[in-house]
């Protein structure tokens, strides 16, 4: 994709870049927006899920008699109702088996069968009624234990790929990923101080306040809708008619507003099974996650074991970096570890480098996404280790990063040669930032890092319907997450010159438009951005040819022009201009609706990079931290609708701050886990935080008309290691296990003291 | 189970409705009488999402039962603007951004509306604290504490 002929940092933006109201706001602040759980159908059923109580059990059989005899139960269904029409699709099988579980239980929580009822008691009451046999066997939930030789194997499929010679033994590691180049042996050789450490970071949630939630209606025809919170509704679509064995253009779904996803809204859980219940039914059928089913049964993200290696020389210049990273991402192969070993150095110009990365299955849900997925791990064990490092040959943090930050023309450390990128520029304000000049108080450290992020392009298709009294209806495919629909009209409106407000968009259901990829990696103010743009321009290009016979001039004599018609240059004739509600009052007479429409896989999203300060205060005697002060400096291309560029900065943050200090799944002996809920795992409230600084800046991506950057997922990428290096600092003891919480830190500080005790 | 008849009153309108006697306050809002602006987030009183006044007092609607209801006066999300216009706390959320997935933002706003109600001149840190039970995960807080301070800023003046 071609710059626009303007330079991008010259170019004078009339609407993008201001702040107007969102369009779906009244709705959203006066509870009529309709959310996943807000929708009936006529004669609607309940559907409720039974689950698996053990970690890892064979389900020897599951006898449903006494349920189906219930009054008021319409439909069950259990894996008999699932056969497999993956035809040899692995990535798909593991979905099948995921929805429904089929000869094991692999997790607790793990879908065994589900009912639909008259009502939510007849349902519940119908559970209990079904009877499965179980024979528990063996589990692990650990990474590290998952990978002994001695470990319970979940899958005997699981031969490791990426090792040579494959191994004929069934294990855990699905398999293994090496990035890197130059010789990392030698870079250290060269070395005159080398920091190696080992970290452990337990497994999160996104913790999206609204669970779960369809509402399904297939009938005898094989015709099918659903209503679903979801961040892809064309994969849903896709996806469940795959799993179902129906025809992919019988199934119309359509995105309900979604209550937050940060990924774990990428992939299907409840919904085959709400479509088989309600095809078995010949019934619409609701299926509502709890919180608790939440917690067990969707995606929360991998937990980690990750070893790294710095080499620098006296005056601060690295000469090898190394990292090996172990990532558990439940029942199912596809852990972010990918992505952890790719992004771990991506923010350093480094000589030799290498990220080795072993994707580890265990019995815990199959994770999903999380905002960045795999990257914020990373980034806590590199960038701890790279503040020790500054430390040690006597530089400030910043410097040191400053000093080995990757910039335009350097080699990523997973390939590719960077074009021009933010890094140098995030951190140099960081210096200059008040924030970096601001005194501590006692018991309060500050720490920094710096955080990367690919962004993703993807399908994308977008139409656009001039109005007759000159307005615009912008149909879009990817959910609206956090306002995207307000950025969508930002741009509609400046590349047609109209005012914001004479543009609505709607996300469109999967009948209605083309596919479009999923909301995921930072793509859609990017990639349905620039769909956009050009659905924009094909739009004004009919404009100006109905403008031409309008005129009875060649098409080629009118150019478009703030939001005009107009005929280009003297020689095609003297009108005078035409508006976009002009043109539109003729269209019927000029040869029908005009529509401007854009489709294409979206290439040329730039990486993002970001770097934050953080001060924290550690209570010495109860172990509890306090985030006192936050700052977040990243580069966001072009910041379409500011203030939600900071929404995202700062909500980033916020979520990294949760799971830096406070959240993570505990497990019990027994492979359950012991705090699925809110009060147990303890996401930010307000009282936790102070206010969340941002500085935007924008370096434009030349891979976007506007310069946009996606700016979604960088955001969660630096707070881990930021926080872990002001607690650091604060504490006097170096953290290198996450979540921080009060035990941890008191266990640390204990053992430094017993250390000190011990060396006088 | 024998449904019981209940006489409440909801958005200032006397209403009447039957709920078994264990089905809550939030499903009977939502279920029974289309009242789906609270939203249920956990069903364990730890995410506010299902906020309401009852009798003007902050609830989560989630750990009350319908039948408790009787001769209660409830306040939902639905009633707090006056006909076309919004309430400032409503319109101060839009104009800063406070909301992203806006699925906390109904249990919020009821939230602000009853601190303010107690509190109209409340510190940064008697906001943070006055919105503790609700969860938000998608703004880091910020811009909500902003909107709710300059929303009782301009209450106070009108």
């Amino acid at each position: 994709m071609p710059l626009d002929s303007t330079p991008q940092d010259k170019r004078a933006f009339k609407v993008v870049g201001t702040r107007p109201l969102r369009p779906d706001g009244i709705d959203k602040v006066t509870g009529r927006a309709k959310f996943g759980a807000d929708a009936t159908a006529p004669g609607m059923l309940v559907g409720r899920i039974l689950r698996s109580p053990h970690a890892h059990a064979r389900i020897k059989k599951i006898d449903t008699a006494k349920a189906e005899r219930l009054p008021g139960v319409k439909a069950i269904v259990t894996r008999a109702d699932f056969p497999d029409h993956t035809n040899g699709d692995a990535a798909l099988f593991d979905i099948l088996y995921n929805i429904m579980a089929r000869e094991k239980a692999l997790y607790e929580g793990h879908a065994v069968a589900a009912v639909a009822a008259v009502d939510a008691h007849t349902a519940r009451e119908a559970l209990k009624l079904i009877k499965v046999d179980y024979e528990v066997l063996p589990h692990v939930t650990d990474v590290d234990e998952a990978m002994k030789p001695n470990a319970p194997v979940l899958h005997n499929t699981i031969l490791t790929d990426g090792v040579e010679p494959k191994p004929r033994k069934p294990s855990n590691i699905v398999r293994r990923y090496e990035f890197g180049h130059g010789d990392v042996e030698a870079g250290f050789r060269r070395a005159d101080i080398v920091v190696e450490r080992t970290f452990k970071t337990e497994a999160t949630h996104q913790g999206y306040i609204e669970p779960h939630a369809c509402l399904a209606n297939v009938g005898p025809d094989g015709q099918g809708e659903l209503w679903v919170c979801t961040q892809g509704h064309f994969m849903v679509r896709d996806t469940c008619a795959r799993l179902l064995g129906m025809d992919i253009s019988k199934l119309r779904v359509t995105a309900s507003e979604i209550g937050g996803g940060f990924g774990g809204k990428t992939t299907v859980f409840i919904e085959p099974v709400a479509l088989a219940l309600s095809r078995k039914a010949n019934r619409p059928v609701k299926v509502v996650m709890s919180r608790d089913e939440v917690f067990k049964a969707s995606g929360p993200t991998a937990s980690t074991s990750i070893d790294v290696k710095i080499g620098v020389t006296k005056d601060g210049r690295i000469t090898a970096a190394d990292a090996t990273l172990r990532y558990q991402g439940g029942a199912f192969a596809g852990s972010p570890v990918e992505f952890g070993a790719m992004s771990a150095f991506a923010c350093y110009d480094l000589e030799n480098v290498r990220a080795i990365g072993y994707d580890v299955v265990t019995n815990r849900p199959k994770q999903a996404a999380y905002r960045a997925p795999g990257a914020p791990m990373a980034a806590f064990a590199v960038e701890s280790v790279i503040e020790e490092l500054a430390h040690k040959v006597g530089m400030a943090g910043i410097d040191f990063r400053i000093k080995n930050a990757a910039h335009e023309g350097t080699k990523s450390s997973y390939g590719p040669t960077y074009g021009p990128i933010g890094l140098l520029p995030t951190l140099e304000r960081a210096k200059q930032h008040p924030h970096f000049k601001a005194p501590l108080g006692p018991n309060q450290g500050r720490g920094m890092a710096c955080g990367f992020w690919f962004n993703f392009g993807g399908q994308t298709c977008v139409s656009l319907n001039v109005n007759s009294d000159g307005t615009v209806a912008l149909s879009v495919g990817t959910p609206d997450i956090g306002g995207s629909r307000a950025s969508m009209c930002l741009m509609a409106a400046e590349e047609l010159g109209i005012p914001y407000d004479k543009v609505r968009a709607i996300v469109a259901d999967t009948s209605s438009l083309g596919y479009n990829d999923v909301t995921d990696g930072s793509r859609v103010t990017f990639a349905t951005g620039m769909a956009t743009i050009h659905a924009a321009r094909d739009a004004t290009r009919k404009l100006c040819a109905r403008a031409a016979q309008i005129w009875g001039i060649p098409e080629e004599a009118v150019t478009w022009e703030k939001g005009h018609a107009r005929p280009a240059g003297p020689n095609a004739g003297n009108f005078p201009p035409m508006s976009l509600a002009e043109v539109a009052a003729q269209a019927g007479a000029t040869g029908g609706p005009i529509a401007g429409h854009y489709e294409y896989s979206a290439d040329g999203a730039g990486v993002s990079f970001a770097t934050h300060i953080c001060d924290a205060e550690v209570d010495p005697e109860t172990g509890a931290t306090r985030i006192v002060r936050y700052t977040v400096l990243q580069d966001a291309g072009k910041a379409v609708h500011p203030s939600y560029v900071e929404g995202q900065f700062q909500g980033g943050a916020v979520q990294g701050i949760g799971w830096a200090l406070n959240e993570e799944y505990i497990y019990g002996k027994d492979g359950r886990l012991q705090n699925a809920g809110f009060l147990d795992y303890r996401i930010p409230v307000c009282s936790d935080l102070p206010m969340i600084d941002t500085v935007i800046l924008e370096i434009p991506n030349p891979g976007h008309p506007y310069g946009v950057r996606g700016v979604g997922e960088t955001s969660i990428v630096p707070p881990l290691a930021a926080i872990a290096n002001a607690v650091s600092a604060a504490a006097g003891v170096r953290l290198t296990s996450l979540p921080m919480s009060p035990p941890r830190i008191l266990a640390a500080l204990e053992q430094q003291n017993a250390k000190r005790i011990a060396a006088e | 189970m024998s449904a019981i008849h209940v006489t409440t009153k909801i958005n200032g309108d006397v209403v009447d409705y039957v709920c078994e006697a264990d089905e809550t306050l939030l499903d009977v809002l939502r279920n029974r009488l289309g009242l789906t602006g609270a939203k249920e987030g956990c069903s364990t009183g730890d995410c506010g999402a299902c906020s309401v006044t009852i009798d003007g007092r902050l609830t989560c609607s989630c750990l009350v039962l319908g039948v408790e209801a009787e001769g209660c006066e409830i306040d939902t999300i639905e009633g707090m603007a006056d006909g076309e216009a919004l309430h400032p706390l409503q319109r101060k959320f839009l104009e800063h951004a406070a909301l992203q997935c806006g699925i906390c933002t109904p249990g919020i706003l009821v939230a602000a509306k009853a601190l303010l109600d107690t509190n109209p001149e409340p510190t940064e840190t008697e906001v943070r604290f006055g919105l503790a039970g609700n969860l938000c995960r998608c703004t880091g807080y910020d811009k909500i504490v902003r909107a709710v301070m300059d929303a009782a800023q301009e209450m106070r003046r009108a």
